[in-house]
């Protein structure tokens, strides 16, 4: 796919986040253009959840900057509501409202947020329900949804705000094996649509055959950035090679002195 | 040879687990009758049902325990329990404020009235508060003042259970409407506050059924014949009638309405467990 426009959508640079003394991003530069789709992958504690949720300022960077759409969301005196309305996030452990119901869910963020109007709110949830091709779940409460129809709908949740970059952390690690492929069918299809998506992500077959970017990170530091075919099919690095194996073919890791991860 | 084969199988001494275990319940049952026969036969009935069961003074009673008695007694306890809620809901949010001496003040309030006796306010509202600001009338007379008394009460107690009830709905959600665009106060409102009180649904009845009692309190404000409550209207036809039986009448009132509140709380508390599996 190629990037037209010339500034990215989601620009980062020279980010550090540090819990207590516990150093978890050690300065990340990353650029995603418009309608680019990058998977972060990396062991457990390298920081890619941290620098996602940083993306969107759930995490308040120690230093550095990001931009999305242009607008710096680490300048203290931004509108940071009126950033993140621009920005959908999926989260792992779904977080639908529990005492809303599937369609409450899509509206009440548009009418308390966007101030959208009653018929109006309704329509959009319609129709990003059936986007994610949920619509006979419309009146049913969350708990009573497998945990992948739970991921469409937070997915068709962010999508009714309009965002014009979607954030994904690890949308599937929650999911039993076999519901894992309907949400990542609905991720390929964003995709197709030309959404920018910055996805964190375990599942290497969606990332090398959606993504057009993969990013490796280890240790709080970005170690490759390329396509899917270097950074999976050809990686430079042996760090990279180290974590494909193990990812890739669990069962034939050693033991390892130091546990693997980076995990403190 | 033989000595060995019976080493093996050591002999039983004394109780098998089973006999044990039919000897203990058997004791207990036995505990349990003694005692029920002992109170019964202790007890001078004769005395206590002259005292506490006239049926004709019990009959004198009605209508006027329900219409007057009784909802006034209701009518304290839900004015308290909406003063509570409203106060507790505030000192709670003060109590997870970012700003210290708010969260501090709500700490010095839960602390102080938590620990203070809830006969000492009535009479600190009834009297200190009269001489401390004179010509201030509390809006609504005695009504006014019980449901100050019973909310300031409350509202420590509630305070603690709805900050709990806060903090108890996981931080995913807090974090899910925030990144929708949701300002931390709309937040609160539309997504924190209603799953809170969810939780918290069960411990506030509670509070309810505890504020039913303390309503009682009131005696020591002073209430004119028509404010009386179940204690006061139980209390003074006692004293008239020289018999106990309207306390008997008055306390059955109470269980009238606290047992049923009881059997709700626990199908709520029930409910909610069956929600968490």
């Amino acid at each position: 796919m190629t990037v037209e426009a010339s500034r990215p959508e989601i620009e980062v640079r020279g980010l550090h986040k540090s819990f207590g003394t516990n150093e978890v991003l050690k300065g990340i530069d990353l650029e995603i253009g418009q309608g680019e789709v990058v998977c972060v992958i990396g062991p457990s504690g390298s920081g890619k959840s941290t620098l996602l949720r940083c993306v969107n300022l759930l995490e308040e960077p120690t230093k550095g900057q990001v931009f999305v759409g242009g607008t710096e969301l680490t300048d203290p005196d931004v509108d940071i509501d009126a950033v993140r309305r621009r920005i959908g996030m999926v989260f792992q452990q779904f977080n639908l409202f529990p005492h809303l119901t599937v369609t409450e869910n899509l509206t009440l963020p548009q009418r308390r947020v966007l101030r959208r109007g009653k018929a109006q709110a309704a329509k959009v949830a319609a129709e990003n329900l059936e986007r994610v091709g949920l619509a006979e779940k419309a009146d049913a409460y969350p708990a009573s949804l497998s945990g992948g129809q739970q991921q469409r709908v937070a997915i068709a949740r962010s999508l009714s705000m309009g965002p014009e970059v979607m954030l994904f952390d690890e949308p599937t690690s929650a999911l039993d094996p076999e519901l894992v492929g309907d949400v990542l069918a609905v991720m390929r299809m964003l995709a197709r649509e030309g959404m920018t998506m910055m996805v964190v992500t375990h599942e290497m077959t969606f990332a090398r055959e959606v993504a057009d970017r993969v990013v490796f990170m280890d240790g709080g530091v970005i170690v490759e950035d390329g396509t899917p075919a270097r950074v999976i099919g050809a990686p430079s690095h042996e760090r990279t090679r180290h974590f494909l194996s193990r990812l890739l073919d669990p069962a034939m890791a050693d033991v390892e002195e130091n546990g693997g991860g980076d995990d403190s | 040879m033989t000595a060995a084969d019976t080493q093996l199988q050591p002999r039983k001494k004394g109780l098998t687990r089973r006999q044990k275990r039919g000897l203990s319940r058997g004791i207990q049952y036995a505990v349990f009758v003694a005692a029920v026969i002992a109170f019964a036969v202790s007890a001078d009935w004769g005395r206590l049902k002259n005292q506490f069961a006239q049926a004709d003074i019990a009959g004198q009673m009605f209508p006027e325990v329900i219409t007057l008695a009784l909802k006034n007694t209701v009518l304290y306890t839900l004015s308290g329990f909406v003063v509570g809620l409203v106060l507790g809901m505030v000192i709670a949010l003060m109590r997870l404020s970012s700003v210290g001496p708010y969260r501090w003040l709500a700490g010095i309030y839960i602390e102080i009235f938590r620990g203070l006796p809830a006969l000492l306010i009535f009479i600190f509202i009834g009297v200190a508060v009269p001489l401390a600001f004179p010509g201030t009338e509390i809006i609504g007379g005695t009504y006014g003042k019980v449901a100050l008394a019973l909310g300031l009460v409350a509202a420590a107690y509630m305070a603690e259970t709805i900050r709990a009830g806060i903090q108890a709905v996981p931080k995913g959600q807090l974090e899910a409407a925030r990144s929708l665009g949701f300002s931390p106060a709309r937040a609160m409102v539309s997504i924190i506050i209603p799953q809170a009180f969810r939780i918290i649904l069960p411990p506030l009845t509670n509070e309810l059924v505890l504020l039913f009692k303390d309503s009682s309190l009131v005696l020591f404000l002073g209430v004119t014949l028509e404010e009386r409550e179940l204690s006061k209207y139980g209390r003074d036809l006692a004293s008239t009638t020289a018999n106990s039986t309207p306390i008997l009448v008055a306390g059955l009132c109470y269980l009238l309405v606290t047992i049923p509140l009881g059997f709700v709380v626990r199908r709520m508390e029930a409910k909610a467990q069956e929600a968490v599996k």
